[in-house]
């Protein structure tokens, strides 16, 4: 842990060096999900409320996505980016190391840039807590830290899948921006919006719903209180995401560049 | 002219080799678009009659924006040009014998023109066996369809000579980043990206027409399905020309000031 937190360390001062281009994505950051919450914030101002949900309700929603998704670009951007990793072949140097090797690519690349995002839901989120949305309870409370810290897990398992994958086609798949980038900007709405199949393919296949949809649904008043305990059962995503990365290192080749 | 025309189909042939990329590209786009729809169908159903346009215009509207996505998307930056600005290698450029101004926006055509050329297929294929309202119909008459065209072209102008006007500030400003990254907030917000502007509240909406971002993907879109009616599409394809006008004269004396007062360095 000391010698991750040394890492993380590097990496911030890295990013500080260069100060003004560190505040200038931060801020490029900050405005791209600014613009994905007033389109929310337009779209209600012209429809007052949508599936039942009003704009607060909607707020705590995008605003758990987004501290999940920021959490796990944050920390987790070694798996992200991880094509860069091997088409480098910094991986063989790893290989020698007496480290964990997922440790080691947790320590490689990490993006603090990505803090601002994770501020920007915060204030959200207190605005959402306040707004009286939720009649909140030490339970709810305690399921709110669930969804937001499995969400940020669910992620950080989609990169693992992504970076496992690259051990067999050596480059990023884009395709996988689908379940990575492109939750992180529909999860402004709860899933159930998008309609049943959407919702069940993201409840069994990739379930982020256990994070945001279902759990929502308790917080709210509106499902029971096992919908709570979902976030813990969504982890379980995370184990063929460990197998297939397994697998992935054991399939590995060096470039040899 | 000649020299422009074969630097132009050069830069589009070097485009049209990414091709995987472009295949990851459009079944992201698919997936983007089909969920965009999800999304205002679940407004549909609730509040039908306080919706600014038909489901289908609206259809339209997302499914062209899905598959000409990299022709207006003003976040396709050249970054070879930025670059060369910024290093200084610019320099060779000019030993052309064509004008710098002229060569980037035939660059800036051919890259858009060429991503676009890749994607929009597939995806204008797709989204038009999707049933109705939810695909992509041939809204309005032929007549419409050729000012839709048009518009496309007036379009890909306005976006080309803004980022060309970007590239030029670069040699007054040591980093356009800062320049790059409120440019696409705004045509984000603006452009009718996010939200198409019929969506947006009053004021902002009438504000965002008139700016060069809503001078961008937000005019043809909106011709073709029929949300811009006819006797008013003269007024918008005029103030596409403004704007073009006004985007590369800016750009075009920022390029030859900027040019004059560059000290390039040997070595």
């Amino acid at each position: 842990m000391r010698l991750y937190l040394k890492f993380f360390s590097i990496h911030f001062r890295s990013a500080m060096t260069y100060r003004a281009s560190f505040f200038l994505s931060c801020l490029g950051h900050l405005l791209i999900t600014t613009n994905v919450f007033l389109s929310v914030v337009f779209l209600l101002d012209r429809f007052t409320s949508v599936g039942g949900y009003t704009l607060p309700q909607l707020a705590l929603c995008f605003a758990v996505i987004l501290s999940a998704a920021s959490l796990a670009e944050c920390f987790g951007r070694g798996f992200d980016a991880f094509a860069k990793i091997l088409s480098q072949a910094q991986f063989d140097r790893m290989m020698v190391r007496p480290r964990s090797l997922a440790f080691q690519v947790l320590c490689q690349d990490m993006k603090p840039t990505m803090l601002a995002r994770l501020l920007q839901a915060v204030i959200l989120l207190v605005w959402a807590v306040n707004s009286g949305a939720v009649a909140w309870t030490p339970a709810k409370a305690l399921v709110l830290a669930l969804m937001i810290l499995c969400g940020a897990a669910l992620f950080f398992g989609l990169f693992l899948i992504g970076a496992a994958l690259c051990f067999f086609t050596m480059e990023s798949l884009e395709v996988l921006n689908i379940f990575t980038n492109g939750p992180r900007e529909y999860g402004k709405y709860p899933f159930g919006i998008y309609g049943r199949p959407v919702l069940l393919t993201l409840t069994f296949l990739v379930p982020l719903a256990l994070v945001q949809h279902w759990p929502l649904q308790y917080l709210l008043g509106r499902g029971p209180a096992w919908y709570g305990v979902l976030p813990v059962v969504s982890l379980l995503f995370l184990i063929p995401c460990v197998l297939l990365w397994r697998l992935g290192v054991r399939h590995y080749r060096s470039t040899g560049s | 002219m000649k020299k422009y025309l074969s630097f132009f189909r050069m830069r589009l042939t070097a485009g049209l080799q990414y091709r995987a990329a472009a295949l990851a590209g459009m079944s992201t786009q698919f997936v983007w678009g089909a969920m965009e729809i999800l999304l205002y169908r679940a407004f549909w159903l609730e509040h039908p009659e306080r919706f600014p346009m038909g489901m289908e215009a609206l259809a339209a509207y997302i499914w062209l924006q899905q598959a000409f996505l990299t022709l207006f998307a003003l976040w396709n930056w050249d970054f070879e040009v930025l670059e060369s600005v910024k290093t200084g290698s610019v320099a060779y450029e000019l030993l052309r014998p064509a004008g710098l101004y002229s060569m980037w926006m035939a660059r800036a055509l051919a890259g858009r023109l060429a991503r676009a050329a890749l994607r929009m297929v597939p995806v204008l294929l797709v989204s038009s066996l999707i049933p109705a309202p939810w695909g992509l119909r041939l809204q309005g008459s032929p007549a419409v369809f050729g000012l839709f065209l048009l518009s496309m072209v007036l379009m890909v102008l306005v976006v080309c000579a803004y980022s060309l006007l970007i590239y030029a500030l670069t040699f007054y400003v040591t980093d356009p980043n800062g320049l790059m990254v409120l440019s696409v907030a705004a045509a984000d917000l603006l452009g009718g990206a996010i939200v198409p502007l019929p969506f947006l509240p009053d004021g902002l909406r009438q504000a965002a027409a008139l700016s060069p971002f809503g001078s961008m993907q937000n005019v043809p879109l909106r011709i073709f399905n029929g949300d811009i009616p006819l006797p008013e599409i003269p007024a918008v394809m005029g103030l596409q020309i403004f704007w073009i006008l006004a985007l590369v004269t800016a750009g075009y004396f920022l390029t030859r000031n900027g040019l004059r007062r560059a000290v390039i360095l040997g070595g």
